[in-house]
């Protein structure tokens, strides 16, 4: 028998894990239905065209072929529908014109994938090329539009001082900066950079299965998504059907990142063509396809600018930036840059001036995607930062210590008006300098140089924001209103203890790896001394969870990890009761422990869970005139979110002669409040250096003047695997926040937003002989020889 | 990735797969696969039929004839890359292979299918090349030798005619004075993935001077190339690092270097040079 696990700090194996590891685990192309039938799409070759016709009769005579559907079969059904519905919305099907390289044009449904790949390929469309915008910056100046007939390329620029009118009443820092510009003893340091556009890459590509039951007017429908709740009321909201009568099941999820956290047209359309075809219909996203029918990340060009003195004190922080949102906008798409000026002083008490334009260009949609808006922020902030201490000649440890918000600054309100709960960034920097032995470090590095090594040293600090809240937010848009699911991205727990004894947890999320069967066992098994093996936990499912927002912005343990928590203490207030009875003592005096419960101070006067249950749905054994059964539902809408933070450093070596990088060590000293289960916690900080590593180093989205995807398949767009990496090495601060009873803050997208600056900081030290001042990602061996070319001159 | 409607064969004799081949004008050869399946995925490449030599049986064998190995065509890369006789008498080949792809890729990848696929950034091609390996080709009209230089025409063409499969490479062994090496810089740094530009160099080294030498290139242009003026520079001097730079400076003589993703020409001219020195001054230490 496991004995319970202590809620803090308990590193137990993943609940998940053997069925993954196994190859058993369910995901959406291993269910199979009777009847099914397989979706495949027509793609535009042009990023941008008019369509003349579209002829289907070769496609629907071929054998096998159920139907081909175009814009015209589905347009009633509107577009895609958008959380924040600023710009184009996408079309189910193209709608007259093509918007960018792979959008659908038409929909074949076929007995198998082989005859559905035929036929769309036997679909023949004619097209008129129109001139295609591309670059972000021409989106801005050119005459181009992204669309025919648009007033412009620009949906909106969000400024920091007037990000939210109306209820933000901020100071425009811009003069104040312009100002201290001109003083005798300041630097003014500027740099353009590129944070470029990246394609997530899920080991499990999207898939969607969709079963329109014409008996029951009811339709099920399993897909690879993040947030089935939403999706439901999506569905439900375009067919005019209750969202009670919309059954979405995420099943195992194998990687979402952000990419999984949109409707999609074929979520649509399979369940259009499932009620149409009346039979159920699949889609599988094939890995060429995935880079053309699911959103892209990053794509901003930004100059930052730090004014400050010698001595290194920050006067102000400007970034004038354009950040590229694809052809439509889908779920947050322009609203990913507000949640990186959420964040974009990082961790310093400075004066900000801010903006960035948000632009339509003939290319995928961009959307969230890992860190959304804040790994790209914090690489500006963090880039910035060390070229100014290289022009002050002080140590970058130095610079960013010397302009930190204050231990005693908590709760710190930040320059756009937002509280931050809980920090203390010296203590952790100082936590990561001790790790390491920087000055030992440093040491070596000049060493090293003596002997024509090119080492290089770079840290990077962040400050994250997760778990969003406060409420009022949804009405930002961080909400999923337009999906007919009014809701403020608040947190949902069920916990029913079952007539055996067992438990069942019933969440909203939408895990895509993050061990939440494992994480909220532990806090169950904590809270009423439940045997870890007897809990059980299941998310994903509407027909299941009462309410759910799904799993993204790092919220899940902050927000229904806190809700579950409450609904573990409402069972247990409840159990006590019962127990109480049991034992003729005091409900205050009940203690849960030991896969059951006793009194306290005397621990063999104990009943077990199985016990608790079988007197609590037979009432006639309980306390007068309770109510049979133990379960509870709580909903947790936290005061406001979480803002976790941590301090990265590698060291890195150049070869000069090719340009080629490596990562000789990598250090984290993360800090998100207590750890549920450390072992978790390790794990989603390690997917997070690697994927920004994967930024830093290997990844970029290329497309042609024409709009072609250059970098569409993994030939050419290299992932990073354990292969290219370096063990990492962590360490942790633990600054609690108050923001829910637990005091965790949200890690998964911590890493990413931490380590692609770091590497580019340390990149950029190494070859700072040369003369090198920056370089672009990704470091490719060709971009850091060039820079050191160019600077030798 | 669902490839178009083809016919699948499993040979079970190398006759057998010889006669589908010259039946069957569309029909294609598969070992490992691990080229021809994801082309035809991306419908790159549709052949009618598919010639699976997988289950053939004595194919897979290295043999070791004292001056030279014979490698079958399928012995898979990673037998390549971990064979002591490969290792010791052709250790250009036996690094390129264990650089080629990933773990799964050389578990069933095979050497001659590595060759015969004939791509512009693949590494053992540099390394048969340099070695002035003998590919022997069969068809059912008979057998023929083409010399490594004769066999790399273009871009993923090689002088295999559709007919023939390409059942063995003979590798002459590196000598006493003589050695051999391998290396490139990979597209995600370091040696890893395809070369954006490697060098395969033979040396042979008597009385303390270059006695002959052998130099290739992969990655930088339509096909894997012999160095020529490397060499011709290099022999008769002393194998100094100087004497290499200086004879690694021709290496891009008569090549036609590509821009790509990877590199513009002007770098991925020097990686060539930077690399042929590397594998030259390796080749030298194996060799002295």
């Amino acid at each position: 028998m496991t004995t319970s696990v202590s809620a803090m700090g308990g590193i137990v194996r993943r609940k998940e894990d053997p069925a993954l590891i196994a190859g058993r685990g369910q995901y959406v192309d291993d269910i199979r239905l009777n009847g099914e039938a397989v979706m495949a799409f027509v793609r535009s070759p042009f990023a941008h065209a008019r369509i003349n016709s579209i002829d289907t009769a070769a496609a629907e005579s071929m054998p096998g072929v159920l139907a081909v559907y175009t814009i015209e079969d589905v347009r009633d059904l509107g577009p895609v529908l958008a959380q924040v519905p600023v710009g184009v919305l996408r079309p189910l099907l193209a709608d007259g014109a093509v918007h960018h390289v792979g959008e659908a044009v038409a929909a074949v449904v076929a007995e198998n994938s082989y005859v559905a790949r035929d036929a769309a390929d036997s679909v023949m469309v004619d097209y008129d090329p129109l001139p295609a915008v591309v670059d972000m910056k021409a989106a801005v100046t050119g005459t181009d539009r992204a669309h025919e007939g648009a007033e412009s390329n620009v949906l909106v620029t969000w400024f920091s001082h007037d990000w939210w009118p109306g209820v933000f009443e901020l100071e425009d820092h811009r003069p104040a900066i312009a100002e201290a510009k001109q003083r005798d003893d300041v630097v003014v340091v500027s740099q353009e950079m590129l944070n470029q556009r990246l394609i997530p890459t899920a080991i499990e590509p999207r898939a969607v299965l969709a079963d329109w039951n014409h008996g029951y007017d009811r339709v099920k429908l399993w897909s690879s998504t993040q947030m089935p709740h939403a999706l439901a009321g999506a569905v439900a909201k375009t067919f005019g059907l209750p969202s009670n009568e919309v059954h979405v099941v995420a099943p195992e999820v194998g990687g979402g990142f952000g990419a999984k956290l949109n409707i999609y047209p074929d979520e649509i359309l399979t369940v259009f063509a499932s009620k149409d075809l009346n039979r159920p219909v699949r889609w599988t996203e094939t890995r060429r396809e995935s880079a053309f029918s699911t959103i892209q990340g990053r794509g901003w060009v930004a100059t930052a600018t730090i004014t400050g003195t010698r001595d290194g004190e920050i006067l102000g922080y400007e970034l004038d930036g354009i950040a590229d949102m694809g052809a439509y906008s889908q779920n947050f798409t322009v609203a990913i840059p507000v949640l990186g000026l959420f964040v974009a002083q990082g961790q310093y008490d400075i004066p900000l001036a801010w903006q960035v334009a948000c632009v339509q260009t003939n290319t995928q949609t961009t959307d969230a995607y890992r860190g959304a808006g804040r790994p790209e922020a914090s690489y500006y902030i963090e880039r910035i930062i060390d070229m100014y201490a290289a022009e002050i000649g002080m140590d970058p440890t130095e610079v960013r210590r010397k302009n930190f918000f204050k231990k005693e600054d908590f709760p710190a309100t930040t320059a756009i008006g937002l509280t931050m709960d809980s920090g203390d960034y010296e203590t952790n920097l100082d936590t990561l300098i001790a790790d390491v032995d920087y000055a030992g470090l440093r040491s070596m590095q000049a060493a090293a140089r003596e002997e024509g090594r090119y080492i290089g040293i770079g840290v990077g600090t962040y400050v994250e924001v997760c778990g969003f809240a406060p409420s009022v937010l949804a009405e930002f848009g961080f909400g999923w209103d337009a999906y007919g699911m009014p809701t403020s991205f608040s947190g949902s727990g069920l916990v029913r203890i079952n007539p055996d004894g067992s438990a069942t947890v019933i969440i909203g999320t939408g895990p895509s790896g993050q061990g939440h069967q494992t994480t909220w066992a532990q806090v169950v098994s904590d809270r009423l001394g439940i045997d870890f093996d007897n809990v059980r936990v299941t998310h994903g499912n509407t027909a299941e969870s009462p309410t759910g927002v799904g799993t993204f912005g790092s919220r899940s343990a902050a927000v229904d990890g806190a809700a579950t928590y409450e609904a573990a203490e409402k069972v247990s207030k409840k159990a006590a009761d019962i127990v109480a009875h049991m034992l003729e003592a005091s409900a205050d005096d009940i203690r849960f422990a030991d896969g059951g419960a006793h009194v306290a101070g005397s621990p063999g006067h104990k009943v077990t869970w199985a016990e608790i249950a079988e007197v609590a749905y037979k009432p006639h054994k309980g306390p007068e005139g309770f109510e049979a059964g133990l379960e509870a539902h709580a909903v947790f809408s936290p005061g406001n979110a979480t803002w976790p933070f941590g301090s990265h450093l590698a060291v890195v070596e150049v070869d000069p002669e090719t340009g080629n990088v490596e990562i000789l060590r990598y250090v984290g000293v993360d800090d998100c409040g207590n750890r549920i289960n450390p072992m978790i916690v390790d794990g989603q900080i390690h997917g997070g250096i690697a994927q920004g590593i994967g930024q830093a180093m290997f990844e970029e989205a290329i497309y042609d003047e024409d709009g072609n995807l250059l970098t569409g398949s993994l030939i050419d767009y290299p992932i990073p695997t354990a292969g290219d990496l370096p063990a990492f090495e962590l360490g942790w601060t633990n600054t609690p926040t108050d923001v829910n009873p637990m005091g965790v803050k949200g890690i998964g997208e911590a890493g990413t937003i931490g380590s692609a600056q770091t590497i580019v900081n340390a990149v950029v030290d190494a070859v700072s002989p040369f003369g090198v001042k920056h370089i672009d990602m990704p470091l490719r061996p060709k971009r850091v020889w060039d820079a050191i070319q160019k600077a030798r001159g | 990735m669902y490839p178009r409607s083809f016919e699948y064969v499993a040979a079970a004799s190398l006759d057998e797969a010889l006669s589908a081949l010259a039946d069957n004008p569309g029909a294609k050869v598969m070992t490992g696969g691990m080229s021809l399946i994801p082309l035809m995925k991306l419908r790159l490449f549709s052949p009618s039929l598919v010639v699976d030599i997988g289950r053939v049986p004595g194919l897979d064998a290295i043999d070791d004839s004292g001056d030279q190995l014979a490698i079958g065509a399928l012995v898979r890369h990673a037998a390549t890359a971990s064979s002591d006789a490969v290792k010791s008498g052709a250790a250009a080949l036996a690094q390129a292979a264990a650089l080629t792809g990933d773990v799964q890729v050389r578990n069933r990848g095979t050497t001659c299918g590595a060759i015969a696929h004939a791509d512009i950034a693949a590494d053992q091609t540099a390394a048969v090349l340099a070695l002035g390996a003998t590919m022997v080709a069969k068809s059912t009209s008979g057998e023929r030798e083409i010399a490594a230089a004769d066999f790399f025409v273009d871009t993923l063409t090689s002088a295999l005619e559709p007919d023939e499969i390409l059942v063995e490479v003979r590798v002459p062994k590196t000598g006493a004075g003589s050695g051999s090496a391998y290396g490139k810089l990979g597209r995600r740094g370091g040696q890893s993935d395809y070369a954006v530009a490697g060098a395969a160099a033979v040396v042979t080294m008597d009385g303390g001077n270059v006695a002959a030498a052998s130099v290739a290139l992969t990655g930088v242009g339509t096909k894997p190339t012999l160095a020529a003026g490397v060499a011709e520079a290099l022999v008769g001097t002393d194998g100094s690092a100087e004497a290499v730079a200086g004879a690694a400076g021709r290496a891009t003589e008569g090549v036609t270097v590509l821009e790509d993703l990877y590199g513009s020409e002007e770098y991925k001219s020097h990686l060539a040079q930077v690399y042929a020195a590397r594998a030259i001054n390796a080749a030298i230490a194996a060799a002295t």
